[in-house]
């Protein structure tokens, strides 16, 4: 499939070289077969589930729906370039605490989702981080746990514990 | 919005223990099976009938074959052992040979080197179809007036229940005609597996996502004419299941590949193709008519149940007959007139799905529960009330009542919840439905609350020997824990060690990998495996722990039965000796294997009277909800729940399953349908396929009640079903207060309600 | 090389001109799902992502602000939008996901020209004016001559869309649309309402009920030939519904798997009586 010689894609700080790309393979296609970085997930093809949900330039987006070829020199951060080592982040920390995790697919999307929102909105309401993780669909846990480990790292934040 | 765990000691029984691949999971370390890899794998693919009835031609490889990073091809003609298969009936064909009987049934598969190479070669398979008219209405079928499109025909089961006096009746007679739409389970994580060839040709290791890895071999071994030692499945990460993967999909196709290609083939449905690759909740039609006495007690109640089957058996004979079983509810009732059909149609196969034909006949039996409340003039709580079952009962199947049946309770218990708050007079849009579609004001908005009771039978029924069995072994001061139980995601690997712990008094348990080298135990489903795999796990640990208690009873000279675990340390109850466990099994090692076995059951006679069923949990939920009557939008605000349990073993898990469970539920009373139209799926994709999100999420109030439930291992009964069976009843019948308007059908659509 | 990376207008239309086979990438949102779902095999991709001047959101004259098409929802979801075009903020609002809205843009949504495209109805309702750009020209588009059909629109293969112009309006603006679920909904039905005090007119587009976004001319003069539309006129709930009744019959929904024509033209009669409400309440 070699429409494409090679281009440079900048993840996690690092920059790797993709070779021998079809044109349409996407940014999810990409770092899970490619890049050998398989913590984001697909599981729906047309941003309708947020289990792949990367930051791209500091959004966070569906990487399903990105063209990796046209994500050259944009900074990518995927979930496992939230941490550096064995730690988890404090959200991380959170999900397994609150029992947000059951099967854990949609989980690393939803880890993504949850940081970009204390990022940018470190006291959201109930209903922004209602709306911030509603393109995130679970089907495990009907939501209760990840509004619990939520609200749990806001509080560990704001040091109320 | 919700409530905060927090501290816990040792992580034993009745602890909210964590998940031990929790860490792995939240950091994307956590391999699923799509994630997994070999060396000089190739990718597989298959091609799918586009018709719901056809007649096959011809089928031309040859150019698929000629493109370049194309391995192999295969056909209904590569199968070298049985060329069907199937949970009940080995009714499906591997590959389609003859006829395709739904959208969507595999008639070939390709191996190649980019899964865009596959969909390329896909389509250059030249099938010579002859369109078939389909049977799609279930109703020719029984009239007969459809010829078989199978050679089984076209009624996979007919099953009737006669109880007592036929003719009894009372002052109050109600009828409906109830509809239940098609759902999917929807899991997150698709259909994957990668199957890697022995060297020798002749056997293969397949890691594969999937409810029961033992069934799944037999089924595989025989299609691939293997004997059972040459075939070894190992559990990869699973990202939900539901009931959707306790049938064949990819499975013998993936394992078929790889011995023609002889490399390593990785399959991964897209979300499109996992649509039409696993089986869904049957849709069903259901007649009910309730004879009560004027103070509103269930005289008599007839019903005819159809559930299409689509076009393969799967497990629609047992889904029937637990549909027909629970007709009555959580309600006495000593006359009863049930017909029931499992048919076969063009329509996509379906099976399992959480809730298992109890969803249907729920929602049939507690909509008639209101009815008859409103014709007694009692309320909703009073009629479940005067009819709830107790412990002793006889069931329209001649079989007691001998779980533990706290159905007043749960009711009470679940009035007992406070109400939500009215909405305020200034709200957020996103509470109001329509979220921020802003189409609507706070004056637009109608209050309903509306009730749900549910009974739901527990492990497998009519006679089958339902089994679990896990291996403890103690070594180098450790456990370890041993079963092919599949870990779908609701938390057996966190239970497990919880029980070992409580059991042996040693914190430190490693479980072993998950896969077929140890017995069977029995599929993740049914709501069985806390209690069978838990029972198993329990029953080889107290057997190891006799060993143990005999090895420290002659190393310190005390009679074994003396002793006792508590906590961490072993005692002599009658005299002074202690000594930690960790201790005392230095330098000794045990290992035990145990099968767990649940109570015999029985088919049912032609008068449907049996003791069919093992075990039953109960629970009651209070939906309410918030309408839009002009636009006919809803938002569920509240589901209080109060739920049989029996014990809970970990707090944090059970929670979990509650409100995953009714969000489930809450998708099929008011979004989740897989909407059909000749035959054809018109929605296979998240985008018109609607799942509830977090602004869907109702806040759930829920309560436990725990009745140590004595038939069970461990006390404790399965919870992963009854959460998502009466809530979508209840949310229809709180819609229906709303708006003061009968609804028949689920899921509730917007046109329902308002036009 | 099938992926070309244009870092200016000049050079993505020139790059068109050279690929009659080019397809443009903006967000992604839509086109990578035709290809992820395999309707679409893309041969030349010519990327307009990085094109800084198609970010940017100006004041070219006092009644006008001109949004370029390479600006996200995200973006458009917020103020200066969301005070000076409101109805476009909360059009924006309801696309999708927060995903989707971080990278689905302006011009993505004129460029598949879908009826269900949310922000359509604000531009019909508003008269906005499209801006395209060629190799040899420029030209400005009414969207009521744009957008000719479903997902079919009159930009030739060798432009693109540079930007939109958005009347700044004196007066009310709305948006509404009905989906099944409380967020990341495909509309059914949706309506804009624009209730421009100094003209003393309401302007009403319809969304996912035809082919195209439907302007209902009929029931906007109607309602003038009833009523003065003056600031602070009081619409009585019998104008209100009959206005509704009229922009329903104007629309031309059919039934599908998301929802039925009988629902759709419903909605359509509940959402304009409650915008024209709430517009003058």
């Amino acid at each position: 499939m070699s429409d494409n010689e090679f281009y440079n894609l900048r993840v996690n700080g690092m920059s790797h070289q993709v070779q021998d790309s079809w044109v349409g393979e996407s940014l999810l296609y990409v770092l899970r077969e490619r890049l050998g970085l398989p913590g984001t997930k697909g599981a729906c093809e047309q941003g309708e589930c947020g289990s792949c949900t990367v930051l791209l330039n500091g959004n966070a987006v569906c990487s399903c729906l990105v063209m990796a070829a046209t994500a050259v020199d944009a900074e990518i951060v995927t979930v496992e370039g939230l941490t550096t080592g064995n730690e988890l982040t404090d959200v991380q920390q959170s999900f397994v605490d609150q029992g947000a995790v059951q099967c854990g697919f949609c989980t690393p999307g939803l880890i993504v989702a949850v940081h970009h929102l204390l990022d940018h909105n470190p006291q959201p309401t109930e209903f922004e981080i209602k709306e911030a993780i509603s393109g995130n669909i679970c089907r495990c846990t009907g939501y209760g746990r990840i509004f619990a480990a939520v609200e749990e790292t806001i509080k560990i934040r704001n040091g109320a514990k | 919005m919700s409530t905060t765990v927090t501290a816990r000691n040792r992580d034993v029984l009745g602890n909210s223990a964590l998940r031990p691949d929790g860490a792995g999971k939240v950091s994307g370390s956590f391999e699923f099976t799509s994630d997994m890899h070999a060396d000089n794998m190739l990718w597989g693919a298959t091609l799918r009938s586009p018709h719901p009835y056809a007649r096959i031609v011809s089928i031309d490889t040859s150019a698929a074959l000629a493109l370049a990073g194309v391995s192999c091809v295969i056909t209904s003609q590569d199968v070298p052992g049985k060329p069907t298969y199937g949970l009940i009936s080995s009714d499906q064909p591997v590959f389609a040979s003859d006829f395709v009987r739904y959208v969507g049934e595999p008639v070939a598969a390709v191996a190649a080197d980019h899964p865009e190479t596959c969909r390329r070669a896909l389509a250059l398979i030249q099938i010579e179809y002859e369109v078939l008219t389909p049977l799609t209405d279930p109703e020719d079928a029984i009239s007969g007036k459809f010829s078989p499109i199978h050679p089984d025909g076209n009624i996979i089961r007919h099953q009737r229940i006669i109880r007592g006096d036929q003719s009894a009746t009372g002052p109050i007679v109600v009828e409906g005609l109830y509809e239940i739409g098609m759902q999917d389970q929807a899991f997150l994580g698709l259909e994957a597996a990668l199957a890697i060839p022995d060297s020798d040709g002749a056997g293969v290791h397949l890691h594969v996502a999937t409810q029961w890895l033992h069934e799944d071999l037999s089924q595989i071994s025989a299609c691939l004419a293997l004997p059972a030692n040459r075939v070894r499945l190992t559990l990869g990460g699973v990202g939900g299941a539901f009931g959707a993967r306790e049938d064949i999909s990819l499975q013998v196709h993936c394992c078929l590949l790889a011995l023609k290609a002889n490399r390593p083939i990785k399959m991964q449905y897209s979300r499109e193709e996992s649509f039409f690759g696993h089986v869904h909740r049957h849709p069903a039609k259901i007649f009910m008519r309730h004879h009560a006495d004027a103070s509103g007690k269930i005289v008599k109640i007839d019903a005819r149940f159809v559930f299409d089957g689509g076009a393969y058996t799967s497990t629609s004979p047992a889904v029937l007959i637990n549909g027909i079983t629970h007709t009555q509810g959580p309600y006495k009732c000593d006359n009863a007139t049930v017909d029931g059909f499992a048919i076969r149609t063009n329509n996509p196969p379906c099976g399992a799905m959480r809730g298992f034909g109890v969803v249907q006949a729920c929602f049939a039996h507690e909509s008639q529960m209101d009815k008859i409340a409103q014709a007694a003039g009692i309320s909703p709580i009073e009629v479940r009330l005067i009819n709830a079952m107790a412990t002793g009962d006889p069931l329209i199947t001649g079989q007691t009542m001998e779980s533990v049946a706290p159905v007043a309770r749960c009711i009470t218990d679940t009035a007992n919840i406070p109400l939500p708050e009215p909405l305020p007079e200034i709200v957020n849009e996103l509470a109001l439905p329509g979220g921020s579609g802003l189409t609507a004001e706070r004056s637009n908005i109608v209050r309903g609350i509306g009730w749900g009771v549910s009974m739901k039978n527990l492990m497998y029924s009519e006679g089958f020997d339902d089994f679990a069995t896990a291996r403890c072994t103690i070594r180098d001061g450790k456990v370890f824990l041993k079963f092919a139980t599949s870990e779908v995601g609701q938390g057996f690997v966190t239970l497990a060690p919880q029980i070992a712990r409580s059991v042996l008094g040693l914190d430190d348990v490693e479980i072993e990998p998950i896969d077929t080298q140890v017995g069977s135990a029995g599929s993740t489903s049914a709501s069985r495996q806390t209690w069978m795999s838990g029972g198993a796990v329990d029953g080889a640990c107290r057997l190891v722990r006799e060993q143990m208690f005999k090895h420290v009873g002659s190393m310190h000279n005390i009679d074994p039965l003396r002793l006792v675990i508590s906590d961490t340390d072993i005692v002599d109850q009658i005299g002074t000796f202690r000594i930690s466990v960790q201790d005392a099994i230095e330098g000794f090692s045990c290992s035990e294997t145990f099968e767990h076995h649940h109570r015999k059951t029985e088919e049912l006679d032609e008068n449907g009277q049996g003791n069919c069923h093992t075990a039953f949990a109960f629970v009651a939920h209070r939906a309410v909800v918030d309408v839009d009557p002009e636009l006919g939008l809803v938002k569920v605000v509240q589901i209080a729940t109060a739920q049989d349990v029996g014990r809970v073993l970990n707090p944090l898990s059970a929670i979990g399953q509650l409100e995953g469970g009714i969000a489930q539920g809450l998708g099929l009373a008011v979004m989740e349908e897989i909407v059909m139209k000749d035959g054809k799926v018109k929605n296979p994709s998240f985008t018109d396929y609607l799942l509830p999100t977090a602004l869907d999420a109702p806040n759930v109030v829920a309560v436990m009640i725990e009745e140590y439930e004595p038939q069970a291992p461990l006390g404790a009964k399965g919870i992963g079903e009854p959460p998502c069976i009466s809530v979508t009843p209840a949310i229809v019948a709180a819609i229906r207060d709303a708006i003061g308007k009968d609804l028949l059908r689920i899921p509730v659509r917007p046109q329902d309600i308002c036009l | 090389m099938p992926m070309i990376i244009a870092t200016s207008v000049e050079s993505a239309v020139s790059a068109l001109r050279d690929h009659p086979d080019a397809r443009i990438i903006q967000g992604g949102t839509d086109l990578m799902v035709e290809i992820n779902f395999n309707h679409v095999k893309p041969s030349t991709m010519i990327s307009i992502r990085d094109i800084e001047s198609l970010k940017k959101i100006t004041q070219p004259s006092n009644g006008i602000i001109r949004i370029g098409s390479g600006v996200p929802y995200s973006q458009l979801e917020q103020e200066p939008i969301l005070s000076v075009v409101p109805a476009l903020a909360q059009a924006s609002r309801t696309v999708g996901s927060p995903q989707i809205r971080a990278a689905g843009t302006l011009g993505g949504n004129l460029g598949t020209c879908s009826p269900a495209g949310d922000t359509l109805p604000v531009m019909f309702a508003l008269d906005a004016t499209v801006h395209l750009q060629s190799p040899s020209d420029a030209r400005e588009v009414a969207i009521h001559d744009f957008m000719v059909g479903v997902k079919k629109n009159i930009r030739r293969h060798d432009e693109i869309i540079t930007a939109v112009d958005f009347p700044i309006v004196r007066g009310w603006q709305g948006y509404s649309k009905v989906g099944v679920r409380n967020a990341m909904v495909i509309s059914v039905a949706s309506a804009c309402l624009v209730a421009d005090h100094n003209e003393g007119i309401v302007r009403l587009a319809l969304g996912s009920v035809g082919p195209t976004i439907i302007r209902c001319r009929e029931a906007e003069s109607w309602l003038h030939s009833v009523t003065s539309l003056q600031q602070g006129e009081k619409i009585s709930s019998d104008i209100a519904k009959e206005f509704g009744h009229r922009a329903a019959k104007e629309s031309s929904p059919i039934d599908d798997h998301r929802s039925t024509a009988e629902y759709r033209r419903h909605a359509i009669s509940v959402l304009a009586s409650r915008l024209l409400t709430k517009a003058y309440s």
